[in-house]
């Protein structure tokens, strides 16, 4: 096996510490990036059902502010965004090199795409449940939790699932800025310096991260479908 | 017609064993006594809301001489709509699908509200528990002005309305349980007590041994079933079905209307029923509202209405569930069931009650020497009346038929000829001449 990689993989050979550093701080910039945009997107995906055209508190001053920002947001290509919040992210942070730094301008750039989906996910949920909700004297609040969070798990699993491939896709672009993890490794490593090998393996690494996070976002979804 | 509704209500009573009586509403007088004999501002006080809590007498609203009023009737209208408008406005157009409608459904009706798609009663049924908010009117169930609640008072009113739709609604993620379980959260129930209330729920619409199955694997009319055990959790007086069986089989929707009639009889539940089908209404209604364009045409109950209807449409909409109209057709289809000769007339009769025991068809034979071919024939029986509906030719001189058609009359049957313009008749004369 040794053998093997320091045949055909000789530079990756040479630098398995960082290579499995990198794989970490992929993992690490996903996770927490996954948390704190989940959490926001969730919250502004209700947010734009409820006050969107024919919601349960329906708001439209205050929804086309959201859905425009949404817009602009998500229009902005992440490459220019990361180099635009640079300055936000250093009076955060301190700093806008590394790892963490990188989860400010990752946060930015998921929060507004997963908002959208979960606005999509919770609009395929029947109107005719709210409506039997509603009827049955539920609050706004209870329809939120009872109704449409439940009711479109599936849904929202799986807008998550897309969600997090992608995130997995920004890391590697917030690592060639100096974030590291596997993007940085890939670019800096394996393209600058021509060791293709490196990229190669990198490039493999990311694939699996999603493949696992696509397999586990599909038996989720069809564990929660009835 | 107040008078027709007192009687009939007290039929109800008797049926249901639940008569209303003065002392229920001992709280009433109280609740009189509080107010200032003369009230000066008449104005100020309809808007005023007095809700002691939901669905208690106490918790009649509106001015003096209306509560008086309610007091000596001695009982509550279940549910008052008065004058109710519901206008739909976008940036292109207004579309005002509710017109000035005014109902009263008195406790334990079964109140049918019959019209095409379209006509507005969908949005009429929606006003009742202020899914939709009328543009104008009022809106009373048991004596609480529903209009003027606040949101929180307003939730625990509609837990006491239960409803009903076309496409079930219920929830995918939830068990048939679970369903029936969502309306309980929060009613001061154990998990205990919310499970024996679940299954007696279940026991109720015969589907206790679906309790742990996901709706996805129910059949339609099993899925209404738990809809309404749904709608029943928090013991609601009045259950509102939205075209409940419009989306299921004629055997199915028969089974899902017993059910109903059932819940009616053993809850003295009141039902308020939208559909299309006038067979719904006929089925089970007591009182029923013909609407068109947003408009209450027609209203009644049930056996004036089909015995004795004012207006085009709901003369349709009753062709239509006796089939009268579709035996005209068939008749015109196959002119040799016609033969028609100079002497005979082609007649739609009808009857009600008492004058089917008769036998009076021999009876213009034997005494006018006229006599009658039956071409078509429906015996209904609506709430306990039996309705007879018959398509005959009677053969015989004009003077002998013009008697015979007076005798059919002094004995309280509807002698209507049929017009011989149509198709039927025309198509025979042309073979008989």
């Amino acid at each position: 096996m040794n053998q093997f990689l320091q045949t055909y993989l000789p530079n990756v050979w040479e630098i398995q510490d960082e290579v499995i550093a990198s794989v970490f701080e992929t993992l690490y910039m996903v996770a927490v990036t996954a948390g704190i945009a989940g959490v926001l997107g969730i919250l502004l995906g209700v947010v734009l059902v409820v006050t969107g055209p024919g919601g349960i508190l329906e708001q439209p001053k205050l929804y086309d502010v959201l859905d425009n920002a949404v817009n602009v947001f998500r229009s902005v290509p992440f490459i220019i965004m990361l180099a635009l919040i640079a300055p936000i992210t250093r009076l955060i942070v301190g700093t806008s090199i590394g790892t963490s730094a990188a989860i400010v301008p990752l946060v930015v750039g998921t929060v507004p795409f997963y908002s959208r989906q979960i606005q999509n996910a919770l609009l395929e949920v029947d109107h005719g449940v709210i409506e039997a909700a509603e009827a049955m004297g539920s609050s706004p609040l209870e329809i939120i939790f009872r109704v449409y969070l439940k009711e479109g798990l599936p849904s929202i699993i799986r807008v998550s699932s897309v969600t997090i491939i992608n995130l997995i896709g920004l890391t590697a672009m917030a690592g060639a800025i100096g974030g590291g993890g596997l993007g940085n490794l890939a670019i800096a490593r394996g393209y600058n310096r021509f060791q293709t090998d490196v990229t190669l393996v990198a490039t493999g690494a990311i694939l699996v991260i999603v493949f696992i996070s696509q397999t586990i976002g599909n038996y989720l979804v069809k564990k929660t479908s009835h | 017609m107040a008078s027709e509704q007192d009687t009939e209500c007290n039929v109800h009573k008797a049926i249901m064993g639940a008569p209303i009586t003065a002392p229920e509403y001992q709280g009433s007088p109280l609740v009189l006594a509080e107010e200032p004999a003369v009230k000066p501002a008449r104005k100020k006080v309809v808007t005023r809301t007095v809700s002691v809590r939901p669905f208690e007498p106490e918790a009649i609203s509106g001015h003096l001489d209306e509560r008086i009023f309610l007091y000596q009737k001695r009982r509550i209208f279940m549910i008052e709509l008065k004058n109710i408008d519901v206008t739909f406005q976008n940036k292109t157009q207004t579309v005002q699908a509710v017109k000035d409608v005014s109902l009263v459904v008195d406790q334990g009706d079964i109140y049918g509200i019959v019209g095409y798609s379209g006509a507005g009663k969908s949005t009429l049924v929606r006003t009742i528990n202020l899914l939709q908010r009328p543009t104008s009117g009022e809106v009373i169930v048991h004596g609480q002005r529903l209009v003027d609640l606040p949101p929180k008072e307003l939730r625990a009113s509609r837990k006491k309305i239960g409803m009903i739709f076309q496409h079930f609604n219920l929830m995918r993620s939830r068990t048939v349980a679970g369903n029936v379980a969502y309306p309980l959260r929060k009613s001061g129930l154990t998990k205990q007590e919310i499970n024996q209330k679940v299954d007696e729920l279940l026991e109720l619409v015969g589907l206790a041994d679906k309790k742990n199955t996901f709706p996805s694997q129910l059949s339609g009319g099993q899925k209404q079933r738990v809809a309404i055990a749904r709608a029943l959790a928090n013991d609601p007086e009045v259950l509102l079905c939205d075209e409940a069986t419009s989306a299921l089989d004629p055997k199915t929707t028969n089974s899902i209307l017993e059910l109903l009639k059932d819940l009616n009889k053993k809850l003295n539940l009141t039902i308020v029923i939208i559909t299309h089908e006038m067979q719904v209404v006929k089925e089970i209604c007591n009182k029923v509202a013909v609407m068109e364009n947003g408009e209450v045409v027609e209203k009644g109950d049930l056996v004036s209405i089909f015995t004795a209807p004012k207006n085009q449409l709901t003369k349709e909409f009753i062709n239509t569930a006796t089939h009268i109209d579709q035996a005209l057709d068939k008749l015109a289809k196959h002119p040799t069931l016609l033969q028609l000769s100079k002497n005979d007339v082609l007649a739609n009769i009808t009857y009600v009650g008492e004058s089917t025991s008769s036998p009076l068809i021999a009876t213009l034979y034997a005494q006018f020497g006229v006599v009658t071919n039956i071409l078509y024939g429906n015996v209904e029986i609506l709430q306990e009346t039996p309705i007879g509906n018959l398509i005959v030719v009677l053969s015989g001189e004009p003077a002998q038929r013009e008697k015979a058609i007076a005798y059919l009359e002094s004995n309280d049957v509807t002698v209507k000829l049929l017009d011989h313009n149509q198709k039927v008749v025309a198509f025979n004369k042309e073979k008989v001449v």
